[in-house]
């Protein structure tokens, strides 16, 4: 194993077609980290977004009411069954459909009207697409995370006299959040390098930027590497995020093992006490 | 001490899909008293008690609590079901705890006894907090006020869980066979929280399977079987010399 592993770095590092100087050169280019910056926004906006509809879908779905339930149930299996290139490529030209959008009452009168086009530009599009598709997974996720508490937290926290709401924020899901946060940190991985499907609808994220710049100099390879170094940059920050946040949502629990820094101080403190 | 009816029953009925599982029970709790219900599992016990707080709705009969329906408001000689706000306001008055304490695990044993007062109550943060630890110190838990629950010991949880209850100043304890799920050497300590809050006037129903505690604390006992009401009476008629052939068959099989 670890032969074949040295024969493949030597092969990558020795072979100059690779021109890792292009690299070095593109990796701080301005254009790439606007890119970088653009990609970072819209994982950010599109999850957060992602996240308060999952919650709220998850919470509908569990509702008694049939009506508010069915809702949730037909907006998962609408947003699940079409492909997210679709969406994206639907909102990206929604002003075909609709020239103006306006606010207001149902029927009534209105209080805001815009121009479709100026409204959506390819970034609220892409966040609208992305944001609205993530909704219905997280949706399923939280949902998962909600069934996964116990039911006599819900009797014990009734029977203090807590509505459905406040049980649902209070008690359940707090709790929910263990079960909740580990495919949630998938989602945002995913969501980071699905992003990148936006290139189709002329947004200038990470992969755009690289493209925009091979597209005129054709050092593809290496614009794809330095595309690809960022993306692993951010995902590796996301796991670090995850793993605090985890232990933030697993107190209470038994047996919660030391973070790397803890035990970083324990090790030099006693490294210390055997000197002195 | 004993004065207006608690809770009062009358030819209550409830049913869980076909299988019917109280089949009209009848009673009457008086304020202050103690009030233990017996009986082999699956007689309806701890489901007549989760209509008492209308965590189950009742399919026929009247069941009120404090002079008041439960879950249901008359109007126009008809009723209605109440709205949710209104069923969480009146259940804020009944304590309950259960067999498996159902302590909130994120929480520590004092969070537990202040949220309801804050989130519910509106207590302030403060004063909810002094009240939860003259609560736990009153159980003998002064010296847990910080730890989660995975830390302490069934009986320590299960005295927590009682000082929860407490912290919405309930006038009415149902207890869910509160030491079944319990070591032998644990059940006492919460026993003894339980005397004295009955010592102190708290209209209690206790689901239990301790017969000694019933004999010491109860007003009356009533045994049930197969979701309805056998036999009835003060602890020494019903325990020492039952009148009905089931809860006498059941009484030598317990003690």
């Amino acid at each position: 194993m670890l032969v074949l592993a040295a024969a493949v770095i030597r092969s990558v590092v020795t072979n100059g077609r690779f021109e890792w100087s292009v690299v070095g050169d593109y990796l701080f280019d301005s254009r790439i980290l606007h890119g970088a910056v653009v990609t970072i926004e819209l994982t950010v906006i599109a999850m957060a977004i992602g996240i308060a509809l999952g919650v709220l879908l998850a919470v509908m779905r569990l509702s008694p009411n049939p009506l508010v339930s069915g809702a949730s149930w037909f907006y998962i299996w609408f947003f699940r069954g079409t492909p997210l290139l679709v969406q994206l490529l639907f909102w990206y030209n929604i002003a075909a459909l609709y020239p103006t959008i306006a606010l207001g009452v149902p029927f009534g009168p209105s209080f805001i009207h815009a121009n479709a086009n100026t409204l959506i530009t390819p970034f609220t599009a892409a966040i609208l697409g992305l944001g609205l598709n993530e909704g219905a997974y997280m949706a399923e996720i939280v949902r998962a995370g909600i069934i996964s508490v116990d039911e006599g937290q819900a009797d014990a926290a009734q029977s203090l006299g807590m509505t459905r709401l406040q049980t649902m924020r209070r008690i359940v899901l707090p709790q929910a959040m263990r079960v909740i946060i580990p495919p949630t940190g998938n989602e945002t991985i995913s969501m980071l390098k699905s992003s990148s499907l936006v290139s189709v609808i002329v947004v200038t994220e990470l992969l755009y930027a690289g493209q925009l710049i091979y597209s005129v100099n054709f050092k593809t390879i290496q614009l794809l590497i330095v595309v690809s170094f960022w993306y692993i940059v951010f995902t590796s920050v996301l796991y670090v995020g995850q793993y605090y946040l985890e232990r933030y949502y697993g107190r209470g629990a038994r047996g919660q093992p030391l973070t790397p820094l803890e035990r970083l101080r324990i090790g030099l403190m006693a490294v210390r006490r055997g000197q002195s | 001490m004993t004065g207006q009816p608690m809770v009062k029953a009358e030819g209550v009925h409830k049913r869980f899909g076909r299988q019917e599982v109280l089949k009209g029970i009848s009673l009457e709790v008086r304020s202050g008293e103690v009030m233990c219900l017996l009986g082999p599992s699956g007689s309806g016990k701890s489901t007549f008690l989760r209509c008492i707080n209308h965590l189950e709705k009742i399919n026929a009969g009247l069941l009120s609590v404090d002079g008041e329906l439960v879950g249901y408001r008359p109007e126009g000689g008809k009723l209605h079901e109440m709205r949710e706000s209104e069923v969480a306001r009146r259940r804020a008055k009944i304590g309950m705890v259960f067999q498996h304490f159902n302590l909130f695990p994120h929480m520590t044993a004092l969070e537990n006894v202040t949220c309801a007062p804050i989130y519910v109550k509106g207590t302030a943060r403060e004063q909810a907090r002094a009240r939860a630890v003259e609560l736990l110190d009153r159980v003998g838990l002064a010296d847990k006020l910080d730890a989660y629950p995975a830390q302490l010991s069934g009986g320590q949880q299960q005295r927590v869980a009682i000082a929860r209850a407490q912290a919405m100043e309930p006038r009415l304890m149902l207890f869910d066979e509160p030491t079944s799920a319990l070591d032998p050497e644990l059940v006492d300590d919460v026993l003894q929280v339980m005397k004295q809050l009955a010592a102190e006037g708290m209209t209690m129903i206790v689901v239990t399977h301790e017969m000694g505690f019933a004999r010491e604390v109860a007003d009356e006992v009533v045994f049930m079987d197969g979701g309805v009401v056998v036999e009835a009476g003060p602890p020494r008629e019903l325990l020492d010399s039952p009148r009905q052939e089931r809860t006498r068959a059941f009484l030598s099989r317990v003690l």
